[in-house]
């Protein structure tokens, strides 16, 4: 896939891919406070340089993360440090790579399997559902498959100018000499297998918990990073920073308490809602935004406790409506908590069309900060609901 | 000389296209003739002792298929597939190995379990999917595993194992162990995209693996006419820079020398080695086929009298004095005593019990499956009736 890449920032101009500058992209940035702050990238680097420091069975394989020191740079310093036998750069077949990875879990190593981005990981399902996710059951439990595929997933768009330098090139490289219209969300996919775990961060916080955990954890991981919040800073405990530092896989998080209306989201749109949660509070609405971190296991109890408590439910997520984790979300919620609701359960998901390449249409495409507004005031009656308005 | 990246090229004003072909068709290597004589004497010798071992686990193999298909036929199990033609295939690649190296199989090679100790038993438990199975009766019959023999778990995909194959063989370079991971593949595998992917990798990543096909000419119905051009599989080898040798796949003795030498070279040089065995599937593709529908039966009759490797290979023992009819009947005899006994315990075993639908899903039994199992024993429990009584709660 690299090949096809390099062509074209060989003939192609830098400067189209800036024009995408998406504005709510920006507002991200409110949330740095003061005090100790990380980038997604160092998080995610950190975590894998200290779990392969820590076991020596931990090593990375992908296309260009070696010498390169991978599209995003996240892998940036890793192979200095540990050499071409643990930071293996690949010939460029997906199935190739992940392929030989599951056998080397088989065998006891325990895998980083790096995706440019996971659209491109399509051409691995067969290997990461039928040999990864199923061995170990059908094996009877005699192999286990110890592995993390990680890698962007979702829509790419949008480059913020107060990005690096590195990171507007490797951006150009991968948002615009590919055609977005494959560029989509996979956590509904890999969160509809058994056998397979799927993570899903949102801060540096979670980037560097969650992996560590991942890392460590005895089944396959499915990762799924997300290329805007690479560049976002956030704010960091000292607890964070400690080598040991990990978060339970399985479990959501409140990133903001609330009463009136309860919001789920993962990755970016955590960040969305909340801004969102923000706008709503102006209007005297006090939204509860959950960040799942996992989406399988999902966290049920968190998110029914919640939905308990505020009588109300938007999802959010930038994948297709149909058969997405919004849909599985609101069954948890009709199943556990129906006497509950107070309003209909709204989702909030990308259009149902592959992703379309004019940054207006792109734009229409994508789930918006205002959408979640709408929804959550639709939820708590200060707007007409969208049936009624039919 | 041009300097490329890849190195230097010579150069040549004459514009020649190479060809398709070398002109004619890379040899096959043997040690033993039709008639079991030995042709020329070949590196490894194999002795008395080795040479009836060899010859007895074929036997038994054989025998097994025979009685494993015909329990199918008879509807005790649901599925089988025999390794008919290919006996040789099986054992004498196993006899080479040793028991650290890890198998990699498709689903035609359970002769190398076999020759590895998993017993009549073993095979029957599977067959029949029963609580003593050690695969917890979640696969189809055939699809064998076992961690202490070194033989990985079968998976109905085609050709996922050879990438397998080749992770675990870097694995084993990594740990600088003595071993190499040995892969076994049709001729209809190597038109998947993991064949290629497998041997470029191996190549680069000089992983000590043996990739192992076993061109039997037939994949299901597709014949190798339509499957591939050129001179079969052994030429793919070059092409990635891998070495690669045409063996007789119904001259155990051929077989023999060549995995052995590969393994010497895989594990002493860090580097893939392809095999291509040339043989016939002289069985239906598996108990969901008739092979005659697409195959002319001479064709079948011909191979099984003419080509057989195990008479062959008999005829080499008889020769040398190691064998003869009497023990001949006598073993067939007690394999299919052991067979037929072994048939009836797995038939009368209870089936696997509830809590192995659940567990190896994940590493520890998530909540969402803990409910489900809590909700299916209550089920259970408050209709008992309705369900079978030969599954433990």
């Amino acid at each position: 896939m690299m090949g096809i890449m390099r062509q074209k920032v060989a003939s192609g101009s830098f400067s189209q891919p800036l024009q995408r500058i998406r504005p709510a992209i920006l507002g991200l940035r409110s949330y740095s406070s003061s005090g100790k702050q990380m980038m997604v990238r160092d998080a995610i680097n950190s975590a894998i340089d200290e779990e392969m420091g820590a076991d020596p069975k931990v090593f990375l394989m992908g296309e260009e993360v070696g010498e390169y020191q991978g599209a995003y740079k996240i892998t940036k310093g890793l192979l200095d440090k540990y050499g071409p036998n643990r930071v293996i750069d690949t010939p460029i077949t997906e199935a190739g790579f992940t392929g030989i990875s599951v056998g080397a879990a088989f065998h006891g190593l325990k895998p980083i399997v790096e995706f440019m981005t996971f659209n491109f990981a399509m051409q691995a399902i067969d290997h990461i559902i039928n040999s990864a996710a199923k061995t170990c059951y059908m094996s009877a439990g005699q192999i286990t498959v110890p592995i993390v595929f990680r890698g962007p997933n979702g829509a790419a768009a949008g480059v913020g100018a107060q990005h690096s330098q590195a990171s507007i090139y490797v951006m150009y490289v991968l948002t615009s000499d590919l055609p977005l219209n494959f560029w989509q969300c996979y956590a509904p996919w890999y969160g509809s297998c058994p056998g397979l775990k799927v993570l899903t961060p949102y801060s540096a916080e979670d980037a560097r918990g969650l992996l560590k955990a991942a890392i460590r954890d005895p089944d396959p991981v499915v990762f799924l990073e997300n290329e805007i919040l690479y560049g976002e800073s956030f704010p960091i405990s000292d607890e964070v920073v400690d080598p040991n530092f990990t978060i339970p896989i399985g479990k959501a998080k409140i990133e903001r308490e609330g009463k009136d209306v309860t919001i789920t989201a993962f990755s970016k749109m955590v960040g969305f809602s909340l801004k969102a949660a923000e706008i709503l509070e102006k209007e005297g609405i006090s939204a509860e935004v959950i960040n799942l971190r996992s989406i399988r296991p999902l966290d049920r109890a968190l998110i029914n406790d919640s939905v308990r408590k505020t009588s109300r439910l938007i999802t959010v997520e930038e994948g297709f409506p149909q058969h997405g984790v919004g849909a599985e979300i609101c069954t948890s919620v009709i199943e556990d908590s129906f006497d509950y609701l107070d309003a209909p359960i709204e989702r909030i998901a990308g259009a149902d069309v592959p992703m379309p390449y004019a940054p207006n249409l792109e734009k229409m495409a994508l789930p918006q900060i205002e959408d979640i507004v709408c929804a959550a005031k639709r939820a708590c009656y200060r707007a007409v609901p969208v049936a009624a308005a039919a | 000389d041009l300097d490329f990246p890849g190195g230097k090229v010579g150069i040549t004003s004459q514009m020649r296209f190479i060809s398709e072909t070398n002109g004619r068709r890379v040899e096959c290597y043997r040690v033993l003739g039709d008639d079991g004589e030995l042709l020329k004497n070949p590196p490894m010798q194999v002795g008395e002792v080795l040479a009836v071992k060899m010859y007895e686990n074929m036997v038994a193999l054989q025998v097994m298929d025979t009685i494993f298909y015909e329990a199918q036929r008879q509807g005790r199990i649901s599925f089988y597939l025999t390794t008919m033609g290919e006996e040789a295939i099986n054992i004498a690649s196993a006899a080479a190995l040793s028991a650290d190296d890890v198998i990699f199989p498709q689903y035609r090679e359970p002769g190398l379990l076999l020759w590895r100790g998993f017993t009549l038993q073993e095979f029957a438990n599977q067959c029949f999917g029963n609580k003593a199975d050690n695969g917890k009766g979640r696969q189809m019959p055939i699809h064998y595993g076992s961690n202490k023999l070194n033989y990985v778990t079968v998976s109905s995909t085609v050709a996922t194992q050879l990438l397998h194959a080749v992770g675990a063989a870097y694995s084993l370079k990594m740990d600088n162990k003595n071993a190499c991971t040995i892969t076994y593949f049709g001729d209809g595998g190597t038109s998947t995209g993991d064949f290629h992917a497998a041997l470029n990798f191996a190549a680069v990543l000089e992983a000590p693996v043996i990739f192992f096909c076993r061109n039997n000419g037939w994949a299901i119905s597709t014949p190798i006419s339509d499957q591939l051009r050129g001179d079969g599989v052994v030429v793919r080898g070059q092409a990635y820079g891998i070495e690669s040798i045409r063996v007789d796949g119904n001259d155990a003795l051929a077989i023999y020398n060549a995995v052995h030498e590969a393994r010497r070279i895989a594990i002493s040089e860090k580097r893939p080695i392809l095999i291509e065995a040339l043989t016939y599937r002289a069985g239906h593709h598996s108990t969901s086929d008739d092979s005659t529908k697409y195959r002319p039966l001479e064709e079948i009759e011909w191979w099984r009298k003419t080509r057989d490797p195990v008479p062959r290979f008999r005829k080499w023992i008889d020769g040398n004095g190691w064998w003869n009819d009497h023990r001949d009947l006598e073993l067939r005899s007690s394999v299919r005593k052991q067979l037929l006994q072994a048939i009836q315990v797995a038939e009368n075993l209870d089936k696997p019990p509830v809590a192995d639908l659940f567990t190896d899903v994940y590493d520890v039994l998530p909540p969402n499956l803990q409910e489900q199992e809590r909700l299916l024993r209550k089920t259970i429990t408050e209709h008992r009736k309705d369900y079978p009584t030969n599954i433990p709660v």
